[in-house]
């Protein structure tokens, strides 16, 4: 694990790369001295070192490959549903204001509920394993994509509808023409935010019943004070969601929104 | 079809259509389950696993009496509110302090983005040991999963104001703080307040999911404890309880945005 946060170029340092060196090194400082302060319990916040040393055991033990692949392909399939039902779902609501007038009331008043109470309904209809996971996951990110996607709808400029029209577009085209390469922001900062949530919920559904998968991994180092290792955990969990995260802005090239 | 179109924009119309549909879901599911297996040899829904929602319906007076529905209720709803005056606080500040920091922006902008699509919920367990099993814990729980898109909205918002209102700012000669109230903030309030929808649901969906892992405190518990007895119409009458918490709460912050914002 080797974090180089920007090469200094003509031996300087930039201000941004010198503030993010200060904040972390104020972090990791702060910490080091709650854990030889004793403070807060020695075992909650264990020294950087031993939580080094459990990073490592975690990376090298095959098993947690085995793990990490089971949860990866459970969010992965769970944001493909929920994605794909979301963007229709918003979109039919974006276009219309007749639908939207009808339904978009109750996909706001649902989307703040906590899906993970939803979990032993799930349980009983897709079953202990994966699919109840999926399942999780899918309702969980469906609800943002799907408002992010109706709002983005209906912030498009009504220019670009009228110029799809006047070229006689039909509906297929207008979707792929005008309508997702105009609100590609609000669709992928959907799929951020649901990504995020997918996560949640199907890590959380992990943690209370499950005998594979990180949740797993997480609750299980829990219940044996096994802290190094807990934190050991949260840290690569952490860094694939923040590559995850920071994938999908890059490749939605959200990193070039300038509004001039 | 201009009778329709003139029907569309009526409002009851709308809200017909919505409940119309609800209903006649309600009506199939029922109507299904009671058949059971006679039209094709096997049920379509199986009753064991979806309650009819008559029995649901039914279910709701005996939790309200036996499970003491409605003081979980105020305790899940008031830990839901203590958190969400600490997502909109921090939230906000943290927004605004970024817009206002070019050089904070840069640095920390993706680390915010990054922990607002962390799965934060999995640190329950050390919030667990520094606050204690208590509401603290859970209300802790609820603030930290929900300020960081809080603060990535207000930065949008801020940020996406139109230049032409900017200028105009200028060419008024506004103080920095007079650009702030009178032109940033309330440009940037809708995408706020997307924002503090957003942190709500990122605060609610682990205030419940921490009673329900936890095992303590309000419907999140109730959820976890119906569902271990196996008492089906239970379970789903308490789901509808927590839905109930969303929608207050969601009106209550519909109620807010109509309030800062009097002029729409």
């Amino acid at each position: 694990m080797t974090a180089t946060a920007g090469v200094p170029r003509r031996g300087f340092v930039r201000p941004v790369t010198a503030l993010r060196v200060g904040i972390i090194v104020a972090v990791l400082a702060t910490w080091e001295l709650v854990a030889a302060s004793g403070l807060l319990y020695r075992d909650v916040v264990p020294s950087l070192a031993a939580i080094a040393v459990a990073l490592y055991k975690t990376l090298s033990d095959p098993t947690f490959y085995f793990h990490l692949a089971t949860t990866g392909y459970e969010i992965g399939f769970a944001l493909v549903i929920g994605g794909v039902s979301g963007l229709a779902v918003g979109m039919v609501l974006g276009a219309s204001k007749l639908m939207a007038r009808a339904y978009e009331a109750y996909l706001y008043y649902l989307g703040p509920t906590p899906k993970i109470i939803f979990f032993p309904v799930m349980i009983m209809w897709f079953g202990v394993g994966a699919g109840s996971k999926i399942a999780m996951g899918a309702v969980s990110c469906f609800f943002p994509i799907a408002l992010n996607v109706a709002a983005g709808m209906r912030e498009i400029d009504p220019v670009l509808i009228r110029v799809g029209n006047s070229f006689r577009a039909n509906a297929w085209q207008m979707v792929t023409k005008i309508y997702l390469p105009a609100m590609r922001y609000p669709v992928i900062n959907g799929l951020r935010i649901g990504l995020g949530v997918a996560l949640i919920g199907t890590l959380l559904a992990e943690t209370k019943l499950s005998n594979r998968g990180i949740g797993f991994l997480v609750i299980q180092a829990y219940s044996l004070f096994n802290m190094p290792q807990m934190y050991s955990l949260l840290i690569v969990l952490f860094v694939i969601s923040i590559g995850a995260n920071a994938l999908i802005g890059r490749l939605g090239g959200l990193d070039d929104i300038k509004r001039s | 079809m201009n009778s329709f179109a003139a029907l569309a924009k009526t409002r009851w119309l709308p809200a017909a259509l919505g409940i119309g549909s609800i209903v006649v879901v309600i009506a199939v599911v029922e109507g299904l389950i009671r058949l059971g297996p006679w039209p094709f040899g096997y049920p379509l829904i199986n009753r064991f696993i979806v309650p009819m929602p008559s029995e649901i319906f039914l279910a709701f007076p005996r939790i309200v009496v036996e499970e003491n529905v409605l003081s979980r209720f105020m305790l899940t709803i008031s830990e839901a509110l203590s958190a969400s005056i600490l997502v909109a606080v921090f939230g906000v500040a943290g927004g605004v302090l970024l817009h206002r920091f070019a050089l904070l922006r840069q640095a920390t902008e993706t680390w915010v983005a990054a922990i607002a699509a962390a799965p934060l919920v999995l640190i329950y367990p050390l919030y667990l040991v520094i606050f204690g099993r208590s509401a603290t814990t859970i209300v802790m729980m609820g603030f930290t999963a929900g300020v960081a898109p809080t603060v990535l909205k207000t930065l949008e918002g801020l940020a996406g104001t139109r230049r032409v209102l900017i200028n105009v700012g200028r060419s008024f000669n506004l103080t920095r703080s007079q650009q702030f109230w009178k032109i940033l903030f309330p440009s940037a309030l809708p995408t706020i307040f997307v924002g503090l929808r957003l942190g709500l649901i990122f605060a609610l969906i682990n205030i419940v999911g921490v009673e329900f892992l936890i095992n303590f405190g309000g419907l999140g518990q109730l959820i976890n404890e119906l569902s271990e007895r196996y008492d089906l119409a239970g379970t789903y009458a308490a789901i509808c309880f927590v839905v109930l918490v969303s929608i207050c709460i969601f009106v209550l912050m519909e109620r807010l945005e109509r309030w800062l914002r009097p002029g729409e």
